[in-house]
This record gives C-alpha cells, sequence and structure tokens, in this order.
C-alpha cells in the first residue's frame, strides 16, 4: 500500500491515478474478451447459417441440437483422451530428465538449451516439421524404423487411421516434454537438502523421500505447469491443423478443429457459437473444480 | 574401485543427458537441413542426412517471390502488440499491486482472459473486425494480440512489481517526486529484468501465433505461420519453401534461446517458480 493520504485532495488524486493506469488494459480486454462472448450467446439464440438469418429469438434449438451431435462428442473425447495420454507422457519423461539433470553434468548450460529450444517453435513449425519427419518415403522415420525391421518400411503416418493420433503424440511429446523439464528442474533444485540429507541418515526409503519430501516441494510448481499444458492440449489446434487437418475423415478432429470447421468452413454461425459456448462453460467448471481440490487439498 | 564406479556413473549420466538432447534437436537438424538441401537432395531415396551443400536457393525464391514479406509482417505484429501489451499490461500490474485495485477477483478475472481458447471467440472477433474493416490489417492483428497478451504481462509484471521495496516509492514521492514521475524514473528502472523477460515472452507468442492469424489474414498482411501452412498443398507440398520459411521463424527463437536462457524458466511458467 502506499503512504496513508494526509489530505482529501491526495485521496482523490491517488483514486484517479490508479483508475487510469489500470483503464487501458481493461478496455482493450473488455473490447476482445467480453464483447465477443456477449456476441456469442446472443447469436447461439438466433439461427445464422450459410443458408439462415434468423436474428429473432429462437429458443434453445443450438443448445438441444449440441445432445445430438455424435461428431461434437467424439472430437470432446479425443481432446480429452489425447489430453489424458499426452499430460502424463510429459510429466514422466520431464520429472526423469530433471532428476538427470540434477545431478553433476559436463555441458550442463549447453544441454538444456538444446532441450528447451522446442519450446519455443511455433507449434504449427513443430507441426510441419514432424510432417516431414514422418514422410513415408522422404522422411528419415520410416528409414530408421526399416534399418530395425530389416527392409523398407513404409508407414503412412499422418494418412493412416491407427497411426495418426501416435504421429501427433509424438509431435506433442517432442514440444512439450521439455516444458516439463524445465518448471520440474527449477522446481527440484528448490527441494531442501537438509531434509533429503536427513532422511537418507534415518535410512527412509526412496519411495518414502519422493512421498514425504519431495512430492509436497515440488506440488505447487507441478500443479501449475499441469494446469497451464493441461490447458493447451484442451485447445489443440496448431499441430493438428499442419499435420492431418483432423483427418482422416473426422479421427483426429479435437473439440476446436471442429468449432473451426463448423464456423469457418460451414458457416454454422449459430451453432458453432453454442459450441464455444459448451466449450467455456465446461472450461470452466472443469477449472474451478481443479482450484478448488487443490485449495482443499492444503 | 569407488572413484572408478563414480566415473562410470558419470559417463553414463552423460551419454543419457546427450542422446536426449540429441533426439530433441534432430528434428530442428532435420527441417534447417531441408532449407539446405538441393531439390535432388529433398526427394532422394534413401533420405540424405547431411547435405551436400549449402543451397540457398530455397531462401532466394522465398525473396524473390515476395513470400519473404511475412517474416516482415510477423515483426511488426508481434513487435507492435509487444510494446503495447507491455505498457498496458505493466500500467494495470502497478496499479493492482501498489493500490489493490478490485482486489484479488480483478486479477483473477484479468488472468482468466487468457484461459479461454481462442476458437470460442474468434467468429465473434471475425465479425467485430469486419465491421470495422480491420480484417486482413496490421491495426487488426496488432489489436488482437495486444488483448491477448495483456493478461500474460499483467500476472507476470504483477509478480516482479511486488518484489519492489515500497520504502523506495515512498521516500522518492516525499521528495517530490509525482506519481508518474515515480512510476517512470524509479520503478521501472528496478524492474527492468522482469520487464525484459516477460516482453521476450510475450513476443515469442505473437510470432507463432496461427489460429487468428488464419482467421483475421487473408493476402495482405499474412504472417510467416501461416504462410508455412500453405505450402502443404492438396495436391503437392512445397518441402523448400516449409524448410526455408520455417527456419526464418525459428533462427529469431534460437537466438533468443542462446541469449536469454536464464530468464526462460519463469516466463514460460507464468511466474509459477521464481527463476
Amino acid at each position: 500500500m502506499a503512504q496513508a493520504p494526509v489530505r482529501s485532495g491526495i485521496a482523490d488524486n491517488e483514486l484517479a491515478f490508479k483508475y487510469l493506469l489500470i483503464a487501458p488494459a481493461i478496455f482493450i480486454l473488455l473490447l476482445i474478451g467480453l464483447y465477443p462472448f456477449v456476441k456469442l450467446i446472443v447469436v447461439s439464440f438466433q439461427n445464422i447459417s450459410m443458408f439462415d438469418d434468423i436474428r429473432s429469438f429462437q429458443g434453445f434449438i443450438h443448445y438441444e441440437r449440441l445432445f445430438e451431435d455424435v461428431r461434437l462428442w467424439e472430437s470432446l473425447l479425443h481432446t480429452a483422451l489425447f489430453t489424458l495420454v499426452a499430460l502424463p507422457i510429459e510429466l514422466v519423461l520431464g520429472y526423469l530428465l530433471a532428476l538427470l539433470f540434477l545431478q553433476k553434468l559436463p555441458f550442463k548450460q549447453i544441454l538444456v538449451a538444446v532441450i528447451l529450444l522446442p519450446i519455443v517453435i511455433a507449434p504449427i513449425v513443430a507441426g510441419s516439421t514432424w510432417r516431414l519427419m514422418l514422410d513415408q518415403r522422404f522422411g528419415p522415420i520410416n528409414q530408421v524404423i526399416g534399418w530395425f525391421a530389416g527392409g523398407d518400411v513404409k508407414l503412412l503416418w499422418t494418412v493412416d487411421p491407427l497411426l495418426v493420433w501416435p504421429a501427433i503424440m509424438i509431435a506433442e511429446v517432442w514440444q512439450w516434454t521439455p516444458f516439463m523439464f524445465l518448471i520440474l528442474l527449477a522446481a527440484l533444485s528448490n527441494v531442501d537438502q537438509e531434509q533429503l540429507e536427513a532422511a537418507e541418515m534415518d535410512g527412509a526409503s526412496r519411495w518414502m523421500t519422493f512421498r514425504k519430501i519431495i512430492l509436497p516441494a515440488i506440488a505447487p510448481v507441478m500443479f501449475i505447469a499441469v494446469l497451464i499444458r493441461a490447458l493447451d492440449l484442451f485447445r489443440l489446434f496448431d499441430v493438428i491443423w499442419t499435420m492431418t487437418q483432423g483427418g482422416p475423415g473426422t479421427r483426429t478432429e479435437t473439440i476446436s478443429i471442429y468449432a473451426y470447421q463448423m464456423a469457418f468452413r460451414e458457416f454454422e454461425i449459430s451453432y458453432s457459437a453454442a459450441i464455444a459456448f459448451l466449450v467455456i462453460f465446461v472450461l470452466t467448471v472443469v477449472v474451478v473444480l481443479a482450484l478448488r481440490r487443490v485449495e482443499v487439498a492444503r | 574401485m569407488k572413484r572408478w564406479d563414480k566415473g562410470w556413473r558419470l559417463a553414463l549420466r552423460t551419454a543419457i543427458a546427450v542422446f536426449a538432447a540429441v533426439l530433441f534437436l534432430f528434428p530442428i537438424y532435420w527441417l534447417a537441413a531441408i532449407s539446405i538441401k538441393s531439390p535432388d537432395e529433398i526427394f532422394a531415396y534413401p533420405p540424405v542426412w547431411v547435405p551436400g551443400g549449402f543451397d540457398i536457393s530455397s531462401y532466394i525464391t522465398l525473396f524473390r517471390d515476395g513470400d519473404a514479406w511475412a517474416v516482415w509482417h510477423s515483426l511488426v505484429t508481434a513487435g507492435v502488440s509487444t510494446v503495447l501489451a507491455m505498457l498496458f499490461g505493466t500500467l494495470a500490474a502497478y496499479s493492482i499491486v501498489r493500490y489493490r485495485t478490485g482486489g484479488d477477483n480483478l486479477a483473477i478475472w484479468i488472468i482468466s482472459q487468457r484461459m479461454i481458447p481462442p476458437i470460442c471467440i474468434a467468429f465473434p472477433v471475425f465479425l467485430l473486425f469486419v465491421s470495422w474493416q480491420i480484417v486482413d490489417t496490421y491495426t487488426g492483428l496488432i489489436l488482437l494480440y495486444t488483448a491477448f497478451n495483456i493478461p500474460y504481462v499483467t500476472w507476470m509484471m504483477r509478480g516482479y512489481l511486488q518484489e519492489i521495496p515500497l520504502e523506495l516509492e515512498q521516500s522518492a514521492l516525499v521528495d517530490g517526486l509525482s506519481r508518474w514521475a515515480v512510476l517512470w524514473k524509479v520503478v521501472l528502472p528496478m524492474a527492468r529484468a522482469g520487464l525484459f523477460a516477460t516482453a521476450v515472452f510475450t513476443f515469442i507468442f505473437a510470432w507463432n501465433e496461427f489460429l487468428f492469424a488464419l482467421i483475421l489474414t487473408g493476402s495482405e498482411v499474412v504472417t510467416y505461420t501461416v504462410k508455412v501452412t500453405g505450402y502443404f498443398g492438396s495436391q503437392s507440398t512445397f518441402w523448400s519453401k516449409i524448410g526455408a520459411m520455417s527456419m526464418l521463424g525459428v533462427l529469431p527463437m534460437i537466438f533468443v534461446v542462446g541469449t536469454m536462457q536464464r530468464f526462460i524458466v519463469r516466463g514460460i511458467s507464468m511466474g509459477a517458480v521464481k527463476g
């Protein structure tokens, strides 16, 4: 807090000052954040599509349609499953890497710098790169698999329904394991060394040390990292857009890809607004529940 | 005996660490290699791992055809929006930290603006920009990226500004400096490192953004991310252009990591770890 105002004149001045500072930020956020949100709700109760332009109140027709839309629920399922598989893999690999780099290593700085490169690269570039890497003929991945298989391998990574998800998973894990690694490395270096030594002297098992000392120490940071990644995975768009565009068919369609197709390809404006509203609703519920659980745990 | 054992362990650890680094680096190497391969090498079977020469014709094509303007468009939109987001976000953060403007709720509302998936507001934003006639202009993308990054800047700068001792500001006020002068001459210089780190990430986010760029650009102000995806055609894929354009987008990022490694942890973890 600033110093206590002596005269009321200064207090007024201060009041004006603090609102003046924050006004531009709030104005822009309301413009780009709140206005579209309100517009979204309004449009979802109208009926605007490629063929219709009905601006009067139409009730809940689009919301009812949500429940019958198999493609929508499949895309939500894809998103959820992908998050549930990719996130633990990134977390575990990142943790193992962090343990490795916690110890003494030559050229540590350089190796860390190399490993964190994928994070700052555009997801779109990561997707493109992996699409080239996984190319059936000119990519090195099939070539390497061929060395082990002892013969030519022609796996259609971005086309074969069985391989598309693993292909996207590889790109995703490659790009974001370094994120988990970096955050866990920083968190682990802050763990109290004296406690660890004391535990070792008392003959605590590795698992007990992990559960009672390391985990509580890194849990808050780990939670934020998982939350950030979960929110990112929930909106997964870029990597899939370059690698498969949601295909083959709708096999790799996430909720973001589906919402994009509905709004910008099929011009189902009102329906896509209902989808967007559903997504925001689901997300808010999940985030609030997650935050509350953490508060309870503390 | 024990010493030998220790040395052996260190060697094993180093080997695993180097192997991991190679795994993470290889795709970027492959991309760079494609960008300097000759057309014959790109489409050689089995694939060529080390380019025979340094063929820059892919880059020359990009500059000759004018595609390279996309990098300039990315630079302008990311650069200007970073400056604006830093300005508005930092002022807001200062207001929140020093005067508790809006209490905790306002700070949480601001950060929650970042959690909404962009696709959800994409169409309303598109309609808004159509009515303002700023689709496919610098103004549109800059406005959007500024709005998109303000929550991040506010959140990060809130953390950095909290660490500045209040006594300094108070004594400056007693010395007769105005509130604006205190902010510009005392507070911001002290938060220099934080400002710099935050700006770097704000720039990276805008530089790498794709979804809004795809929706809000057409032919005039196309950013490099949109260009890259455009080279994946339905009939043919322009490998050399993908390689070269991607590298133009990646090289600045490699520079960032090379020079600013120490800022990076805190920046990407949204301040969860004090770096």
